[in-house]
């Protein structure tokens, strides 16, 4: 076996193996260090591994040597491995870019801690990308939600913890329907490995307690990844959390629950249930439809510019959720690029917010009016940011957008109004956003205050590394296409 | 022969002049230095490509595939080799007359001024160049975002109000209609390149090629065909220096430019002929002309009149291109020429007089051309042009649409450009009335003198290129013959 072979698990092993050494640190700046290096390696890792899928793919992993379907597998697939991009490349993002945020929301003496409790979070999404196992999906996703708990209410805001207090017990019954759900599959089949399960469940087909089961597990599923009505946890949490941990959270914890949607929705249920999809179809669009429009509308009337853009995440959240549920081959492949290209854009945009908050101490779009003018920088890449979110063409949030119009195209009979919908909605995406640059640039400082005040360097300079990725995977989006086609393969393996 | 390779760098340069005039900002003489430079480059870049273009060479790059079949690429062919030429031209021109103007009237961020004006540059070259739907809609988004902190340049909430329709009407349309426009034809046909004789025929058939060039002509809400022409009112809070880029150089010339385009590369003019489902469009403009028109009649401010002579001037080159007959299609291409010539020498008449005399209404006029004869006399001369009275470029262009209206017999054409020269000599002819012969009105301050001189020279070149235009234009309209050769005349 060479170290290749040994990279899935290798991926999930490392920030949960320096979660510790990270505690024993007791220096707040040598915890940042330590954590963003083992951030970076997995970021690193999660290339190598990108690699060896687009190359000659990644071998199933049999942990301890016990082979599936009794032993626990790892397996990497496209779609896993851009899972692994997203969750390690938005965790160092946050690290890199959130140091000085950090420093000033967490109190030095529990910083140890906070980068712990960062790490095995990371170590638990990383987790439920690589793992080929619907029980130890269930271990890892109660891994990373705990820690993330904890990385939410870590900031001053006393206001996190009613928000982190909704997040726990939401999340807590989403995790518990998906446990019944797999329960009962477990109880029907024998088995927890999903490659198992999609050949088993064909012996009980049409069962009820699969049926069953397929319910509990698509509803908690959703109530994780917040999709709409059942995002009411996810506005607040991402508001009052500190900076550096929205930009983490917000580019990837919601993607990995579709990402397990996915997986069991086409690996293990779509070839085995009778019209399954079209159920998962009926129940999902209508629901994604709504939260497009109006989770956009609510936007337009927030004041602070992170809930702003926490519902514009539930928005966008619905069009992945849409383009899942359609159920096609091009469905699927725009779901997988706009999680990519979404959680690009998002990013950024909570990146430049991390930046105005630094220096005007506030969220508070009032307060930030001016901001243009005295951060030129941080808000150009701000604006480029918020034309990918929108969709503008030359930016990855255009290539993903036209996936998806492609996509709901072929949609027999109801083409031409889902393309309206995902229209307007973009337009209000305009509104939202515009109302905040409008301000941002000829609004005036409360204290009439406009000289130049803008973040270091090298945090610029990340900023606008961001900006410009978002335009690099615009023009060259060759990348996250070949993931996401070698993603849809698998999951539409069974049927093509 | 010039290599094809360099064709980015005509979009790479106004680029590079944004960056330096960033950087130079905090000394004014070196950053408009740098500002003139730039365009002079740039025209001389452009104009070299002519002599080639002009011989039927048509050079090509691809510069990226980000998705199968959606290519970003550039190409040069009469029509956009044209509107390049025009708008590197008047850049020159503009940046000149920019300089007298801001600092005549002691504006403030004009770093950022320059910089959004070189961007609006390059964005309009890359319209010209676009070799498909695709590359022609990216450039036309950034055309809109980097003209919006222009339009917004004073800062104040009614300028805010007004740079926030600028901007609602065109983002709104351009995303609500031209994006489903072009995934359309992309759907429909696998292709989005501009292609002679058009690429709908055989694909889509009936009422869809109606539906689909609605979409197209609302969707680029740059042409200001009516109802989608409000945002061009209200970006008269602009600047005139601005102004006159919107209505001359880049902004309202890249709408009708595109739709010229698409009805010739996209739907192909013989195709649209005989598609009774396309013919709604020729009403559309003949009523935006005339309904335009009308409403200029009734303005009291000299720029908001000017805006809309715009709107129903646009509509000509729109109703020209639907004529469908080779001599129209020539003139629609020339009128967007020589509408630009007239009407930014029109606006920078108008910023001379804020400039000099701080006047923006009608009735302030009276008298005015015995203090401001230079201004004046530019004045008439563009508003003749408008009329459309020999010797002005004007005249060529209405020249050809007659001409080509004629050949098709379309007497809805033919009626509508008569009437509408009649309500243009209508809201002209007083102005240049009373600014000459009339004794100022009472109240009024006449103690002023003319504008400074980069203004004065700066519409003077303008006014002369009107009437030149007039003798000299074989060259242009050799150029454009050749849309057209392979149609039957």
């Amino acid at each position: 076996m060479n170290l290749v072979d040994h990279l899935p698990a290798l991926q999930v092993a490392l920030p949960l193996l320096t979660a510790p050494l990270v505690i024993l640190l007791r220096n707040g700046f040598l915890a940042w260090m330590a954590a963003l290096a083992a951030s970076l390696a997995s970021f690193g890792l999660a290339i190598l591994l990108t690699q060896g899928v687009l190359g000659d793919g990644v071998p199933e992993y049999a942990i301890g040597g016990w082979q599936p379907p009794f032993g626990i597998s790892l397996n990497v697939d496209g779609l896993g491995a851009l899972m692994l991009l997203l969750v390690t490349g938005a965790s160092s993002l946050g690290l890199a870019g959130g140091r000085l945020s950090l420093r000033r929301d967490i109190d030095n003496r529990r910083a140890p801690m906070f980068y712990g409790a960062w790490l095995i979070a990371l170590a638990g999404l990383c987790g439920i990308a690589v793992s080929g196992d619907a029980f130890n999906v269930f271990v890892f996703m109660e891994i990373s939600s705990l820690a993330t708990y904890i990385l939410i209410a870590a900031g001053r805001d006393r206001r996190a913890l009613s928000a982190v207090f909704k997040y726990l017990i939401i999340g807590t019954i989403g995790a518990t329907f998906y446990l019944i759900g797999v329960g009962f599959i477990y109880m029907m089949t024998g088995t927890l490995n999903f490659a198992d399960m999609a050949l088993r469940l064909g012996e009980v087909i049409e069962t009820r307690p699969i049926i069953i089961a397929a319910g509990f597990i698509t509803i908690g599923l959703a109530l994780k990844a917040a999709i709409f009505p059942l995002h009411i946890w996810l506005p607040r949490a991402y508001t009052y959390a500190p900076n550096a941990v929205t930009v983490f959270i917000a580019a990837c914890s919601t993607k990995v629950s579709i990402y397990v949607l996915l997986r069991f929705n086409y690996g293990v249920f779509h070839g085995n249930l009778l019209g399954h999809s079209d159920l998962f179809s009926v129940f999902i669009v209508p629901l994604a439809l709504s939260g497009i429009l109006l989770a956009s509308a609510i936007a337009i009337y927030q004041g602070n510019i992170k809930k702003l853009l926490a519902f514009s995440s539930v928005a966008q959240i619905g069009y992945i959720a849409l383009a899942a549920g359609l159920a096609t081959q091009a469905g699927l492949m725009a779901a997988q690029l706009h999680m990519f290209n979404h959680a690009l854009a998002k990013g950024t945009l909570f990146l430049c917010v991390t930046a105005f908050v630094l220096t005007s101490r506030s969220a508070n779009m009032d307060k930030l009016a001016g901001i243009g003018r005295r951060m030129p920088w941080t808000m150009g890449a701000f604006v480029i940011a918020g034309l990918s979110l929108i969709g503008v063409p030359g930016t990855a949030g255009f290539i993903s957008k036209w996936y998806l119009v492609v996509a709901v195209m072929e949609v027999p009979g109801w083409g031409i109004p889902l393309v309206v919908a995902i229209v307007a909605s973009s337009l209000l995406a305009v509104v939202y956003l515009w109302k905040f640059v409008e301000k941002a640039y000829y609004g005036t400082p409360p204290d009439g205050d406009v000289s130049a005040m803008e973040v270091p360097l090298p945090l610029r300079a990340l900023i606008w590394f961001a900006a410009l990725a978002n335009i690099y995977f615009g023009l060259a989006p060759q990348l996250p296409i070949a993931l996401a086609e070698s993603g849809t393969g698998t999951l539409l393996g069974g049927l093509l | 022969m010039m290599a094809t390779s360099t064709l980015p760098i005509i979009l790479i340069l106004p680029l590079l002049g944004a960056i330096g005039i960033a950087f130079t900002g905090r000394w004014p003489n070196l950053r408009e230095a740098i500002s003139l430079l730039t365009a002079v480059t740039l025209a001389v870049l452009v104009f070299s490509w002519f002599p080639e273009v002009s011989d039927g060479a048509r050079p090509h790059l691809l510069l990226s595939e980000p998705l199968p079949g959606l290519t970003l690429a550039l190409s040069l062919e009469p029509l956009g080799m044209m509107f390049a030429c025009i708008a590197s031209f008047l850049w020159i021109i503009n940046t000149v007359y920019s300089i007298g103007y801001m600092r005549g009237n002691n504006e403030k961020h004009q770093t950022r001024f320059y910089i959004c004006f070189a961007l609006a540059i390059a964005a309009a070259m890359g319209i010209a160049l676009a070799d498909n739907l695709f590359t022609l809609f990216l450039f036309y988004e950034l055309l809109t975002i980097s003209t919006y902190p222009l339009v917004a340049h004073k800062g104040d909430a009614k300028t805010i109000a007004s740079a926030r329709v600028y901007l609602g009407v065109l983002l709104g349309t351009s995303i609500g209609l031209l994006l489903p426009a072009i995934i359309w034809t992309w759907v429909a046909t696998g292709t989005t390149t501009f292609t002679l004789g058009g690429i709908i025929e055989g694909k889509l058939a009936g009422p869809a090629v109606g539906l689909l060039l609605g979409l197209f002509v609302f969707g680029i809400g740059k042409a200001a065909v009516m109802p989608v022409h409000r945002w061009l009112p209200a970006a008269m809070v602009a600047p005139t220096p601005v102004s006159a880029l919107l209505h001359a150089v880049a902004v309202v010339k890249a709408g009708v430019f595109s739709i010229t385009k698409i009805i010739i590369y996209i739907f192909g003019v013989d195709f649209l002929f005989n598609e009774p489902s396309a013919q709604w469009l020729q009403f559309a403009a003949a009523f935006t002309i005339i309904t335009a028109s009308i409403i200029a009649l009734y303005q009291t401010n000299l720029k908001r009149m000017l805006a809309y002579s715009t709107i129903g001037q646009l509509s000509y080159v729109i109703m020209a291109t639907v004529i469908l007959k080779p001599l129209a299609e020539v003139g629609a291409a020339v009128h967007i020429a020589a509408h630009a010539f007239g009407k930014i020498t029109l606006f920078f008449a108008a910023g001379a007089i804020y400039t000099a005399a701080h006047k923006t209404e009608l009735w302030q006029l009276a008298g005015i051309g015995r203090r401001m004869p230079v201004t004046m006399a530019a004045f008439t001369i563009g508003a003749l042009s408008m009329i459309g009275v020999p010797p002005t470029a004007g005249f060529v262009s209405k020249w050809f649409i007659l001409a080509g209206a004629f050949q098709a017999e379309n007497y809805i054409a033919i009626f509508t450009i008569i009437g509408s020269t009649v309500l243009n000599a209508m809201y002209f002819l007083p102005i240049i009335y009373f600014a000459w012969l009339a004794p100022p009105a009472d109240g009024v301050d006449m103690n002023h003198g003319e504008a400074p001189k980069a203004i004065l020279l700066a519409l003077s070149v303008t006014a002369t290129l009107t009437i030149v235009f007039f003798f000299f234009n074989q060259p242009l309209l050799d150029l454009e013959s050749q849309l057209v050769e392979s149609l039957p005349l």
